[in-house]
């Protein structure tokens, strides 16, 4: 510092280092895991046949084969509720990235198209090439979902005026509706109608292992791509020309966001279908928190998408038992009055 | 002395060129202002100089360096930049937002060192902003706001600052307060300071240096006796500039005016 204006007296820096509040991110990553170790717990727990939390944990712990319950733990919950933290936290931080890199507060990959592209070509796929590898079917999700978003973002920035958060949620949810009727239409001629409906419902009951072993790690990586990307969204959450200003290469960081965001949503679309808001709630939900310092709200998205998704499958299963309600109508039933409330704020707060 | 030239740059975007062929060479240490009327091309200039914008011609040299082939982050660390329409996050306070300012010399994830911590609280007291700095950005008034976005450009540690129209929807103080300020930065520490402002009578009080812009051209440039004179005035906006001194700078200012029409007559 060689300035005559001088810097002053350091102040303590102890009492500085309190201002920047890592100790609010802190906490909420701490409550969330456990949060979410518990409700992963539960979730294995209750099921048709009723097995005990401490079942669970020696099932975990000290597995044998030969007890049932163990069996059932390990080939049907145990899948089923890490396929359903895997797409929570996916959703979430998918959400999270597109509202900080667009300064859109209603981004989400349900609102913005991405779910619908990669369920059409998911449909795609059964009708025309049917017995692909699942492996294959991730890669045309993450396709879809890129396809989904050029189209939304292709029509949003047709219209005069350019892209606005609502004209671009109004091209989404057009882009939305067709692409979902086309897949439909294409299951109905097909009559692939049962092999899709899991996916148009919304539900992580047929998660398999062979399901996780090939997407988690695609998500791993993309999570820490994220979280590494995480500081430069912020600055790019500020403005381009700020950014820019600031030394960041933008183009770079937003291919990589975009990528990174293609390959979690098509993920998560591949498991569970066009389930939408998690993106939205979530990432809202954690800046309330931690602030906007995305290195925090996207760690602690991870963590709480992860456990919203694993309660909406848990109460999924209790509402109506033997049914089983769709997980996408249950988010939904919390994400409607959020967005609407959202809209009505005219997204001041990004 | 240069510290930034512009040597025959042209600027559009796509087909259309807003600045077409302008050469000059902005002098280091000293405070330099671009006037001229809505649409000639001033903030494009200025943001072909802030690397937003490439040129489509020419080039810009920072210390006779090429500024797009230099790394943007070595220019963040020479020159820091305030654009026309900075709005903060909701939920920001001044301390995170000045904070960022250290961006461009931070690696890896970015914990804040003792040096930042030292450059951050310098920026929020030179720019009076000590007792705000945990509020939220959106509680504060307009003036208040502008002076927390220079005090993360200030952050930045950088020679150079480059301001696009700092001082418009203030008031009539505190547009006077932005301006003494980046006088202070000047005079006291040699900063460089090349701005974009609508009132000429700040211009001419507060510049060392001014250039008038029309149609995307230099239509002239210099210190502002050279500049503020009534037929700059007229061939740069059109105006009857009735002109006096002012009593503090001892430059020129524009007292009052009238429109000329088409045919140049009043």
């Amino acid at each position: 510092m060689t300035t005559s204006t001088g810097v002053g007296e350091l102040h303590d820096l102890e009492e500085l280092q309190k201002r920047s509040h890592p100790i609010r991110g802190v906490v909420a990553l701490i409550v969330g895991v456990i949060g979410l170790i518990f409700a992963i717990g539960l979730s294995i727990s209750f099921g048709a046949a009723d097995i005990s939390l401490g079942t669970v944990w020696t099932a975990v712990t000290h597995f044998s084969p030969e007890l049932t319950t163990h069996q059932i733990i390990h080939d049907i919950r145990l899948p089923r509720v890490l396929g359903a933290a895997l797409v929570g936290a996916s959703f979430a931080v998918a959400g999270a990235i597109m509202q900080g890199m667009t300064r859109n507060p209603l981004a989400d990959s349900g609102l913005l198209g991405l779910n619908s592209g990669a369920a059409f070509m998911l449909a795609v796929c059964f009708a025309f090439f049917p017995g692909l590898p699942y492996m294959f079917l991730i890669l045309c999700s993450f396709v879809g979902a890129g396809l989904g978003v050029a189209i939304v973002y292709g029509i949003g920035s047709l219209s005069k005026g350019g892209l606005t958060p609502m004209r671009l949620v109004l091209a989404g949810a057009a882009v939305s509706a067709l692409l979902g009727a086309l897949g439909e239409g294409i299951a109905l001629y097909y009559r692939i109608g049962q092999d899709l409906a899991f996916w148009y419902a919304g539900g992580v009951s047929g998660t398999k292992w062979s399901h996780l072993q090939i997407l988690s790690p695609w998500i791993f990586v993309a999570m820490i791509g994220a979280l590494i990307l995480s500081r430069s969204i912020t600055v790019l959450s500020l403005g381009e020309e700020i950014a820019v200003g600031l030394g960041q290469r933008t183009a770079v960081v937003k291919v990589w966001g975009m990528i990174i965001v293609l390959v979690l949503a098509g993920a998560a679309v591949s498991v569970v279908g066009a389930v939408g808001f998690v993106g939205l709630i979530i990432p809202h939900l954690t800046r309330y928190i931690v602030g906007h310092d995305y290195r925090w709200i996207i760690s602690c998205s991870i963590v709480y998408g992860a456990l919203l998704v694993v309660l909406a499958d848990l109460v999924a299963r209790i509402i109506n038992p033997p049914y089983e309600t769709p997980i996408g109508a249950l988010i939904a039933f919390i994400g409607v009055p959020f967005f609407l409330y959202l809209a009505r704020k005219g997204g001041k707060e990004l | 002395m240069s510290v930034l030239e512009i040597d025959h740059v042209a600027i559009g975007y796509s087909s259309a060129l807003i600045v077409n062929d302008l050469s000059v060479e902005i002098p280091k240490g000293q405070i330099s202002t671009i006037i001229g009327p809505n649409g000639c091309g001033k903030s494009t200039l200025l943001k072909a100089v802030a690397r937003v914008l490439r040129t489509q011609n020419g080039a810009v040299y920072l210390d006779g360096k090429a500024i797009h082939q230099l790394k943007t982050k070595e220019v963040a660390k020479r020159m820091a930049i305030l654009p026309q329409t900075a709005t903060a996050p909701g939920g920001l306070t001044v301390f995170e937002l000045v904070s960022y300012g250290r961006f461009p010399h931070q690696v890896g994830f970015g914990t804040l060192q003792k040096e930042d911590y030292e450059y951050i609280h310098w920026a929020i007291d030179v720019t009076g902003l000590r007792e705000f700095s945990d509020r939220p950005i959106e509680a504060l008034s307009g003036g208040q706001r502008q002076r927390v976005w220079i005090a993360m450009a200030l952050a930045q540690g950088t020679d150079i600052l480059v301001l696009d129209e700092p001082t418009t929807y203030l008031d009539l103080a505190h547009q006077l307060d932005i301006l003494l300020l980046l006088q202070k930065l000047n005079k006291e520490e040699g900063r460089t300071i090349i701005m974009v402002l609508h009132d000429l009578n700040h211009a001419s009080r507060f510049s060392q240096f001014m250039m008038a812009m029309r149609d995307g051209n230099l239509m002239v440039s210099g210190n502002p006796k050279e500049v503020m004179t009534k037929e700059n005035l007229q061939k740069v906006f059109n105006i009857d500039a009735e002109m006096a001194v002012c009593p503090y700078s001892k430059n020129p200012i524009c007292l009052s005016y009238q429109l000329y029409d088409m045919k140049g007559k009043i």
